[in-house]
């Protein structure tokens, strides 16, 4: 099942840091999320364009987790060469974890 | 309880203008608020300052205010604004030269200046985020803005100004200040302070959260984007707040819309640092209880750290890009070996760059290779973008992108080049005492 199917997600940015919501749709799916979404997989997940170490918080009452993702924008949204340079479009590769 | 009205009128600068008219007239407000500064968008200002001393603030300032004046002063809707970007006392003065041509002479126009702290980084050799100290920057530096706090805004609103004009100030804050200035909430009341973030928290995007920026066709739709509302915050004096919009305006306010926007460019959800309480947002909970109605509730707060954000903008390097596209069979091919072709002209021609990319786009420029799934793509667009010291050396990857025409692959069309100055940001924090805020009065 990809991640997609139970969750929704967005994107936000400061400095070379990304932080990616991950929302269950019903928040009866939430302990899945909190099972499967973990630091590890989200980490090898975005191995490619990531150079930092990833972080997760976990909000139950919003059925919510965040991951915090450092030297996710190619050095800085303001300076970065990448064709989206605030990573807005990460949180649709986030969705596409298959858990 | 007393309730107030709160209308986000901007998301940022560029922002549409009649969803905040439509605000203005039918959204039964008390205040109207327009946050409009991004993290560099003040040293683009003062770049544009630089070259004409009555410029560098909001280049929809005047647009705006001629959309919202005249309903606001009959309604009195007060107008809360960062707008003042990198010339808040030039903002003021627009604003009072509209008001005036609009037959609203006796307006109250606030301006709050004081978030300028160059000669401050300067004078104490503060070190920032990239490692360095302002002197060491030299000339690249353009601007040194502080995230200032509520104080001087609550007392412009107190004094009884109809509109007032920041620069620099934190983006909750702007939505704070008339929820002190109302509810005269203890600047050490944690908790109030906590939830009066969450509101502003939740506000600042403006249609961030009433469906903008939500919709994905057939999982999870918010109707009629076109004519988006933007939100409404009703607050309570002990803080509790609704995220509503104008009836019939498109969009939609869910709990799934709050909750997306609740943890937008949040990081540790328990610790939101701001310049007037460390927020807390990891105990909220989101409500829907009526269409477009939805209550959020658990916002707490802790004791403010003592420490102001500062922003420092600056000439960082210049970038150059070129894009080619390659259509129909065999079209990957082609755009590949026009990567390669572009590739080792910058090496034969002497481009000196500090940092390049090469991107086919609709392939991997977004997130990298291998990410396609069956088959190849109709059409593919080649992308090759580099880092230089000059405009001058910028200029020539775009023209090596551009030369394909004649000297590629079979086929390449729409060819567009650009080279730019980068404006990049650093940070520091420095204690608030550092940062002396003045708020004049005047009247159009």
């Amino acid at each position: 099942m990809k991640l997609r199917e139970i969750a929704h997600s967005r994107t936000g940015d400061k400095g070379d840091t990304s932080n990616i919501s991950v929302i269950a749709y019903d928040p009866k799916d939430y302990s899945l999320l909190a099972e499967r979404v973990t630091v590890e997989r989200v980490a090898a997940h975005f191995a490619r364009i990531v150079s930092g170490p990833v972080r997760r918080y976990e909000l139950p009452n919003v059925g919510a987790l965040n991951f915090v993702i450092e030297g996710a924008l190619g050095g800085g949204v303001t300076r970065a060469l990448t064709l989206d340079a605030h990573g807005k479009s990460l949180s649709s590769l986030m969705l596409d974890l298959e858990i | 309880m007393k309730t107030i009205r709160i209308g986000s009128g901007a998301g940022y600068s560029g922002d549409r203008i009649e969803p905040a008219a439509e605000l203005a007239e039918k959204g039964d407000l008390d205040y109207l608020v327009f946050e409009c500064l991004a993290e560099r968008t003040i040293a683009l200002a003062q770049q544009i300052r630089m070259k004409d001393p009555s410029a560098g603030y909001d280049p929809l300032l005047a647009a705006r205010m001629r959309a919202v004046l005249p309903i606001c002063a009959k309604s009195k809707v007060k107008i809360v604004t960062n707008m003042g970007a990198a010339n808040p006392v030039a903002a003021a003065e627009a604003t009072r030269d509209i008001a005036r041509r609009l037959g609203l002479a006796g307006l109250k126009v606030a301006v709050v200046t004081g978030d300028d702290v160059f000669a401050y980084l300067h004078d104490h050799d503060v070190v920032l985020d990239n490692g360095k100290k302002i002197a060491e920057m030299a000339d690249s530096v353009i601007s040194a803005n502080a995230y200032i706090g509520v104080a001087p805004i609550v007392e412009a609103l107190r004094e009884g100004a109809d509109v007032v004009i920041t620069g620099r100030a934190a983006d909750p804050a702007i939505f704070m200040a008339p929820l002190i200035a109302e509810f005269g909430w203890a600047m050490d009341d944690w908790t109030k302070l906590g939830r009066g973030t969450l509101v502003g928290h939740l506000l600042e995007c403006a249609g961030q959260v009433t469906g903008g920026y939500f919709a994905d066709p057939g999982v999870k739709d918010a109707p009629d984007l076109a004519r988006l509302g933007f939100p409404i915050g009703e607050v309570r004096e002990d803080g509790e707040l609704v995220v509503t919009k104008v009836a019939g305006s498109g969009g939609a306010v869910t709990a799934r819309t709050v909750r997306e926007q609740l943890l937008y460019e949040i990081h540790d959800p328990s610790a939101y640092l701001q310049p007037d309480v460390i927020a807390d947002f990891s105990e909220v909970r989101v409500e829907e209880v009526a269409p477009d109605r939805v209550r959020v509730t658990g916002g707490k707060g802790a004791p403010k750290t003592g420490l102001l954000k500062t922003s420092v903008g600056y000439v960082d390097s210049y970038v150059g890009e070129g894009q080619i596209s390659y259509a129909g069979p065999n079209a990957v091919a082609r755009a590949r070996l026009a990567l390669d072709i572009v590739r080792e002209r910058l090496a034969l021609t002497g481009v000196r760059t500090t940092e390049t990319r090469f991107d086919l786009i609709g392939i991997d420029s977004l997130h990298g290779e291998a990410r396609t799934r069956d088959g190849d793509p109709y059409e593919v667009r080649v992308r090759v973008v580099g880092r230089t010291d000059s405009l001058a050396e910028a200029r020539r990857i775009g023209g090596e992108v551009e030369t394909l025409y004649t000297n590629g692959p079979a086929a390449g069309g729409g060819a567009w080049k650009s080279a730019r100055q980068v404006v990049a940001v650093a940070s520091a924090l420095i204690p608030e005492a550092a940062v002396r805020t003045t708020v004049t009065i005047e009247e159009a």
